[in-house]
């Protein structure tokens, strides 16, 4: 388990960590949220010791490790454009951590071809990391951190440099991997599709400060403030009110049928605007509507099946209304 | 670009005439003086008591600049891309002052320094002859080729980056360990490159040397000088060319060597 207590870090004027404590339960994957500049990469890089905040404490397994140098904080870090050693090949990489350990030979060898089995480079081991691609690069890097077999695994944007597509092949093996090994893994991201996917815990940060930590179930369902709420997921204002897109429903007669919570429904009450703009994403619709009594443009998303139901079109008038609103506390 | 064959044409004659005049005809003019008369003649002009001794001080003075222009580049060039410290922008400016300042200035401030009047010429009394003797030849060697280690492996170190060593750090590196392990092998290209440079501009220093050598064949004449004695105090034109030709080939060996030794290590 990993505390932090009360940490504080400046960079000049610009508060990276503003008196911040979070707890990591030991075993969990637990994601950094937040948008740029929110400190989830400090808070990252202070846990690994890469940077020391101003104040406060912070413990590894018990034992403070505030002031102790990455090396002796029996970590694994992982950073967003690989640090891959350009020098040495996949196996010299993977096996970095265990030379300097100085193990015996035998055992260095069958640790690493087990890293590199379990990542999926086996057949890869004398190529040098310039003749490896990005996802390659990071299973890699991956593999380096884990050899030393680290209390904490670290993980910095680890897929922020990958394109769509090996980004989310990565995120499934990763969450797979974490529930192999089991170990205690920390993961910074801006993005909340990735943190509500890998994730079995969410710590949203913003401005330096924690807004909210919990499943990502929780989060998602009782956000603790706006913030929390417009960053995890799209989000619309029907009539000063935040709501999720998929929870407006839309329809051609005022007298929709209620809300399946009840009470939810009269609160926001129903709205009259008119269709903007309907664009085709797949299985979903999106629908850009302008408040009839506002002018305000907000967005409603239905199932393609909805759309064709009510064929809409640009320009028609329609009505909408919330069916699920945030309990957000004030 | 859009070139018309025939200007792309003029183009490559002026690029090359060029080169040619200004770098192959001199060096083959001397190449062919030199062996006119045969390669025997070369061997015993290039081998007589005077020319071996000017050889051997002047590879024992690479051999001494060569290490201390290497630790000393590494250190500073680590200092100006990862440090953060008052007067940094002082130190770019200065590390390129030997590039901007004439050679024969440098032996006439070493001359103001160490010689018998200078500051420090209290050494000179105690019996430690700086001026006229080797540390002094050292000391403008030195001087002269100081930018050429920091200039060739700044850049290479702004380009790694330092995320490399933070990863070394993650994995139990030692701050030495991972100078060692990681920083030493990404830079080595730069360094390389430095100390061929080095090496030649060692080799090749003149103006400087001239200054504060006492210049007795035999006994402190680098080759260079041996290369200006001969001629302008000699008229022995032909030793002359041979030692200049000596000089060159040193200066190619070098160079394939570092070629060759980088190719091998890297391969490895």
């Amino acid at each position: 388990m990993i505390s932090v207590i009360g940490a504080n870090k400046n960079f000049g004027d610009f508060a990276a960590l503003d008196n911040l404590s979070l707890d990591i339960p030991a075993g969990s994957l637990t994601a950094l949220l937040g948008p740029s500049g929110s400190g989830k990469s400090t808070l990252l890089r202070s846990i690994a010791g890469l940077e020391n905040p101003d104040s406060g404490t912070i413990t590894i397994g018990g034992k403070d490790v505030t002031g102790v140098p990455p090396q002796k904080r029996d970590i694994g870090f992982v950073f967003q454009h690989y640090a891959a050693f350009k020098h040495m090949t996949v196996r010299d990489n993977v096996a970095f951590g265990l030379k300097i350990r100085k193990r015996p030979k035998p055992e260095i060898d069958k640790k690493v071809n087990e890293l590199l089995e379990i990542v999926g480079l086996d057949g890869f081991q004398h190529r040098y990391p310039a003749q490896l691609s990005g996802g390659q690069r990071q299973r890699m890097a991956l593999a380096r951190a884990l050899a030393v077999d680290p209390q904490v695994l670290l993980l910095d944007e680890p897929f922020g440099a990958l394109d769509a597509k090996v980004r989310e092949d990565l995120r499934t093996w990763l969450r797979r991997l974490h529930d192999e090994v089991h170990v205690t893994t920390v993961l910074v991201t801006h993005d909340q599709e990735e943190a509500l996917d890998v994730a079995d815990r969410i710590a949203v940060l913003n401005k330096g400060r924690i807004e909210q930590v919990g499943t990502p179930r929780d989060l998602y369902d009782t956000p603790a403030n706006d913030f929390v709420m417009s960053f995890l997921g799209p989000v619309a204002k029907l009539n000063g009110q935040l709501v999720r897109p998929h929870d407006i429903r839309v329809g051609r007669d005022p007298s929709m049928a209620v809300a399946q919570k009840a009470g939810t429904a009269e609160s926001a009450g129903v709205t009259r605007a008119t269709v903007e703009r309907v664009v085709h994403l797949g299985f979903e619709v999106r629908v850009e509507l302008r408040n009839a009594a506002t002018g305000d443009l907000f967005a409603a998303q239905v199932t393609r099946g909805d759309s064709e139901a009510l064929q809409l079109k640009e320009g028609e008038t329609v009505y909408a209304r919330a069916t699920l609103i945030p309990n957000i506390p004030a | 670009m859009n070139l018309s064959t025939g200007s792309k044409l003029g183009m490559r004659v002026v690029a090359l005439g060029y080169l040619f005049f200004l770098l192959l005809v001199p060096i083959g003019v001397i190449l062919w003086r030199t062996f006119e008369r045969g390669i025997g003649a070369f061997i015993e002009a290039i081998s007589t008591p005077a020319a071996i001794s000017a050889l051997n001080l002047s590879l024992l003075i690479v051999a001494i600049v060569v290490p201390i222009n290497v630790i000393f580049g590494i250190v500073t060039a680590l200092a100006l891309v990862r440090g953060r410290f008052p007067g940094r922008g002082l130190m770019q400016a200065v590390v390129d002052l030997p590039f901007a300042v004439s050679p024969i200035v440098v032996g006439v401030s070493l001359i103001l320094l160490w010689g018998v009047n200078g500051w420090f010429g209290v050494l000179d009394e105690a019996g430690f002859r700086v001026i006229f003797g080797l540390p002094g030849m050292v000391l403008a060697t030195i001087f002269v080729t100081l930018p050429f280690v920091v200039r060739e492996v700044e850049p290479v170190l702004h380009e790694i980056g330092d995320e490399q060593e933070q990863a070394a750090a993650t994995l139990g590196a030692s701050k030495w360990q991972t100078f060692w392990r990681i920083t030493l092998p990404a830079i080595r290209w730069g360094l390389t490159y430095g100390v061929v440079l080095t090496v030649a501009r060692s080799l090749g220093e003149f103006g400087a040397v001239i200054m504060v050598s006492s210049g007795f064949p035999g006994v402190s004449q680098t080759l260079t000088l041996l290369v200006h004695s001969r001629y302008i105090d000699d008229h022995n034109t032909f030793g002359a060319y041979c030692a200049a030709t000596l000089l060159m080939g040193i200066a190619l060996v070098t160079l394939l060597l570092m070629t060759l030794l980088d190719r091998k290590r890297s391969n490895t």
